[in-house]
């Protein structure tokens, strides 16, 4: 199970175009900006709303983002690069990439709509979601992307409560659904793939989304050096997965030939701590029969 | 080329030397996050096979590979330990800050 990689890390910069960040040590979300400015380059003009990323990456007086940096409301994430890529084009700026980087609550559920927009005209910018499955600047508030049985502040367990009661939603088939030109998911623990889907996206015109995973030592209850392991195994145990869609068709980039035990990923996370073996075992019949879906789109 | 903490860094004295409006200078590190760390990573170099896997993976991008031998920025390095975790040749290892 290799992905196929066309340059290798010795190629890529030194330089970091997101540096100093107060986010927690070991945050993955860090990671997926990092290496996708890296695959950007310099001029790259960012717009962030309210996030983990956004509160830690200017500080007053400091910046993190070196590059040209926007932060915008919390559901305003799509408009304003919309808005950012209109007054490119207006200013005759061919050579910029427009960016915005939201997490999942900000994109999957305030900042939906706004997003629906931007593919459906087709703006010529790129938007990437950080998963880390909650809302994390707020204090670990349950998304519509937070998995199914995962404890939140909001999705309590406990006493007669198991974790968040729905499973979550599929951005990636959402915006797929609106024919857009280029659509990924993807992982930090997955850095070529990454930075491959990125320069794919770079090269394309018009509206391409990228849903980067991105395990959260803080809000997910493990200990900081494990975030790269925690991405592997998502990824391993089938819970989650890397694909794309483009011109219409959907691939898969890495089928695993067995799945990884989802305990292997789920025990070590205190949002998983209350769970059973009968937990587990729900948890592997709704992974297979995600899977069992997602095969017959990448035949068809 | 990494951005470097400003260590002269102060705040505007004066009214006047403030910026106008909601905008500064991008890249402008005035305060460092090493009193964050616990455990400080630590190279040994004679074990790096240069795979660069603790480079890629460093959530802060502080692991620098343009010198002869892989380079920490101690200013910006959290301590995460990620590094040493992925490290496949178990080159990086915590030490506790102070010892
Ligand atoms: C309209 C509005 N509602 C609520 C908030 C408070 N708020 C700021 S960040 C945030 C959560 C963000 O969650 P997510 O988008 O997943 O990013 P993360 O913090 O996890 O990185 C919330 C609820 C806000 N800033 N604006
Ligand atoms: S709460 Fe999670 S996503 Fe937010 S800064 Fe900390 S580790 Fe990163
Ligand atoms: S991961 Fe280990 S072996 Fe690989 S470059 Fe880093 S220190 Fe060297
Ligand atoms: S401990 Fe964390 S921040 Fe420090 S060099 Fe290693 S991976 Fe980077
Ligand atoms: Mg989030």
């Amino acid at each position: 199970m290799t992905i196929d990689s066309k340059f290798q890390f010795s190629d890529l910069s030194d330089q970091e175009l997101l540096y100093g960040a107060k986010t927690c040590p070991g945050c993955a979300a860090t990671i997926a900006v990092r290496l996708a400015l890296k695959v950007l380059g310099e001029r790259t003009f960012v717009c962030v709303p309210a996030c983990c990323l956004a509160a830690t990456t200017n500080a007053y007086p400091q910046v993190s983002f070196a590059v040209n940096y926007v932060v915008t409301a919390f559901p305003a994430t799509a408009s304003t690069i919309a808005g950012m890529a209109a007054a490119a084009e207006m200013q005759g700026l061919e050579d910029v990439t427009i960016l915005g980087i939201a997490g999942d609550g900000g994109t999957a559920d305030i900042g939906l709509q706004a997003l629906s927009g931007v593919c459906e005209r087709n703006d010529n910018v790129i938007y990437l979601c950080y998963d880390n499955e909650a809302y994390m600047n707020t204090g670990i508030q349950r998304s519509s992307s937070t998995p199914w049985g995962a404890w939140t502040t909001t999705s309590p367990a406990g006493e007669g409560e198991r974790g968040k009661t729905k499973y979550r939603k599929n951005l990636f088939d959402i915006i797929a659904a609106h024919r857009v030109p280029y659509c990924a998911t993807a992982s930090v623990a997955y850095p070529m793939d990454l930075m491959e889907k990125v320069a794919k996206a770079k090269a394309i015109k018009g509206a391409r989304f990228i849903h980067v995973h991105a395990p959260c030592p803080t809000g997910w209850g493990y200990s900081s050096e494990k975030t790269i392991e925690y991405g592997k195994l998502a990824v391993e145990s089938g819970l989650w997965y890397l694909a794309e869609y483009e011109n219409g068709e959907m691939k898969l980039n890495l089928t695993p030939k067995t799945f990884k035990p989802a305990e292997l990923y789920l025990k070590g996370q205190r949002r998983f701590r209350h769970m059973t073996e009968q937990d587990y075992k729900l948890i592997e019949e709704n992974r297979d029969r995600e899977w069992d879906l997602l095969k017959e789109r990448v035949k068809a | 080329m990494k951005p470097r903490l400003i260590r002269d860094f102060h705040f505007p004295a004066r009214p006047e030397e403030l910026a106008f409006g909601v905008c500064t200078d991008a890249g402008v590190l005035t305060t460092a996050n090493s009193g964050w760390r616990v455990f400080r990573p630590v190279l040994d170099a004679s074990k790096c096979i240069r795979c660069l896997f603790c480079w890629v993976y460093c959530p802060d991008g502080v692991i620098g590979k343009e010198e002869k031998d892989l380079t920490i920025d101690y200013d910006y390095c959290k301590g995460c330990g990620v590094c040493a975790h992925e490290c496949p040749k178990k080159a990086i290892s915590m030490v506790k800050e102070g010892e």
